[in-house]
């Protein structure tokens, strides 16, 4: 290496760690300069919007914590903090048992594997307002969709989306529609990693299906699971596309969730400075969720 | 031990089920491709029917009248502008970042995380007035970094993984060979990391390509819109018009739908290694 190294000074500086002239450093620089430029000092002056009163062309105005406050009393923001809550809620477990069911009955079988996975993978191959759109006329829609076709047969149904108190569950419904596939398909592949001679030792001894799940696999892909939950976790508190496109957050602001109350604020409001504050209180509780989440998973590592 | 009737009656369940689960997932992509070739009226009446005289004209009417050509060509065109500029910044960086050369490795790698957990809303205020000032609304290259931005660090991670399992020794020699480090750059770590970039490739096109948040806000004019944002902006001209929404609909989840069967098994190994390999 030294001897390399006296040959060649620009690979001595790039191997030297710490070195006055590291020339590694500009390896990382593009994508550094990139994310600064894109992610960082846009978020520095999201943050510093949140404390003025701003239209986007004017100057700025500086307004103290006023945003906030006016935020603190307004019912369609603790609506929308509360309907994260519950989006996130429901997303960690229904799409997570679905998807761990599947995943298991994949194991069970031997042909159609990989039509299965194919299927089940599809909609997160198709762009969301394509899907959602779907949904809001052939399904939910109470004269194209299937709501309509089941009333025509004197059937109880209406039309989720239409009523404040299920909204948001209509949404819940199309997003773990498209959703639980991708997570059956990635607990399938962490399955499949499982040692084979253990699965059949248990059916040796006797051990039913369900326990053998229960006690020999899960276990094994435990990591694979709790990864995806935090993942899980940041994803659907950012929930976007499906409230904008079904709902626009209605009716009223009963589906309302931070992520579209912020985006309407700024683009159809105008209002950049409470729209930034908005994001604010986003991304601090996204962070509070994430950090609950690593507490949780913590305890649990340290009882077990 | 488990008895051979067990086992039969457990695959006829588990094929069951599965059934079931499969046909819930096609059952609304169903939908929208038999009611597209149907017309409003047939729609109106019963949403399942067969069509009666399926109006395949539709497929063209949408594609001259809604632009879609051009639609679909921006798509294109910012999906492989993203990619390049992803693979070409990400390699380099997962690179000397998996060999631990720069100091403050660890710093840049958190950092790095931690732009993965920030809501797009987050940026995307300061950016959109930035570039109305700019004149960069409507604009794929602007567009292109935002994408890029937002997707290398997934993209380094996963790439950091297969430069960790290219032996260092191969560039220990280049090096005694007297190559520089741009070199061992281009001719060692580019090639060795190609299943990484395929990946990378895949994953990045495709999440660009079904992108909707910032591509409705970027992209505001029929000339200028990505498939997604123009799907946006037909379905308030559609309406109730559901064929018509339907086709368009069709017809832009069609590239993605074909590319993914077609390279499923790269697909699924890659967007699972992240995840379980660790």
């Amino acid at each position: 290496m030294a001897k390399a190294n006296a040959m060649n000074p620009g690979v001595a500086a790039l191997t030297t760690a710490g070195g006055e002239h590291n020339s590694a450093w500009l390896f990382v620089l593009p994508a550094l300069l990139l994310s600064l430029s894109v992610v960082a000092f846009p978020v520095a002056a999201t943050v510093m919007f949140s404390f003025t009163e701003w239209n986007g062309l004017g100057t700025p105005r500086f307004i103290g914590l006023d945003n906030f406050e006016a935020m603190v009393g307004e019912a369609r923001f603790w609506t929308a903090i509360a309907n994260n809550f519950i989006y996130t809620a429901v997303f960690v477990t229904v799409p997570m048992i679905i998807a761990l069911v599947a995943a298991a009955l994949l194991m069970l079988i031997k042909a159609g594997r990989t039509f299965f996975q194919v299927v089940f993978f599809l909609p997160v191959t198709i762009a969301t307002i394509i899907l959602a759109q779907i949904w809001r006329g052939m399904i939910y829609s109470p004269v194209t969709g299937m709501v309509g076709w089941l009333q025509s047969f004197g059937l109880n149904v209406a039309n989720p989306l239409a009523d404040p108190s299920t909204a948001l569950y209509g949404i819940l419904l199309v997003d773990i529609w498209h959703w639980w596939g991708y997570l059956c398909v990635i607990y399938f592949a962490a399955l499949r990693q499982v040692d084979v001679s253990l699965i059949e030792a248990a059916f040796v001894d006797g051990a039913s299906y369900v326990a053998t799940f229960r006690y020999i696999l899960l276990p094994m892909i435990l990591p694979t699971i709790l990864f995806m939950l935090l993942m899980t976790v940041i994803w659907s508190f950012r929930v976007f596309d499906w409230v904008f496109v079904l709902t626009e957050g209605g009716p009223g602001f009963s589906s309302e969730v931070l992520g579209t109350l912020a985006y309407k604020t700024a683009f159809q409001q105008m209002s950049v400075g409470r729209a930034s504050a908005y994001s604010l209180v986003m991304s601090l509780l996204g962070m509070l969720a994430i950090s609950i989440y690593l507490r949780v998973q913590y305890k649990s590592e340290k009882q077990s | 031990m488990i008895a051979a009737q067990d086992r039969s009656a457990a695959h006829v369940v588990a094929y069951l089920l599965l059934g079931v689960a499969a046909f819930s997932v096609l059952f609304p992509l169903a939908l929208m491709l038999i009611n597209s070739i149907r017309t409003n009226f047939e729609i109106l009446s019963n949403p399942l029917g067969w069509p009666e005289e399926p109006n395949f004209a539709v497929y063209q009417q949408v594609w001259v009248e809604s632009k879609l050509g051009r639609a679909l060509f921006n798509s294109c065109l910012v999906a492989a502008g993203t990619v390049t500029i992803v693979c070409l910044v990400a390699t380099p960086a997962a690179w000397v970042i998996a060999r631990r050369r720069v100091p403050g490795w660890l710093v840049i790698s958190l950092y790095f995380l931690a732009t993965t957990t920030v809501p797009v809303q987050m940026f995307i205020f300061p950016l959109y007035f930035l570039f109305a000032k700019l004149g960069l609304i409507n604009n794929h290259f602007a567009l292109m970094f935002v994408y890029a931005a937002i997707y290398t660090p997934f993209s380094l991670f996963l790439l950091r993984t297969y430069i960790v399992s290219i032996p260092i020794e191969l560039e220990e020699a280049a090096r005694i060979d007297g190559a520089s480090a741009l070199q061992i750059l281009m001719r060692i770590i580019f090639p060795l990391t190609s299943p990484g970039l395929l990946t990378v490739a895949l994953i990045v096109s495709l999440n660009t390509w079904n992108e909707f948040l910032i591509s409705i806000t970027f992209l505001q004019t029929d000339v200028a819109a990505t498939a997604t944002a123009r799907f946006y902006q037909l379905s308030g001209r559609y309406g109730s018009d559901w064929p018509q929404m339907m086709a368009t609909a069709a017809l832009i989840a069609a590239p993605t739908i074909v590319f993914f069967i077609m390279l499923q098994r790269r697909f699924i190994d890659g967007i699972s290694s992240g995840a379980v390999k660790n």
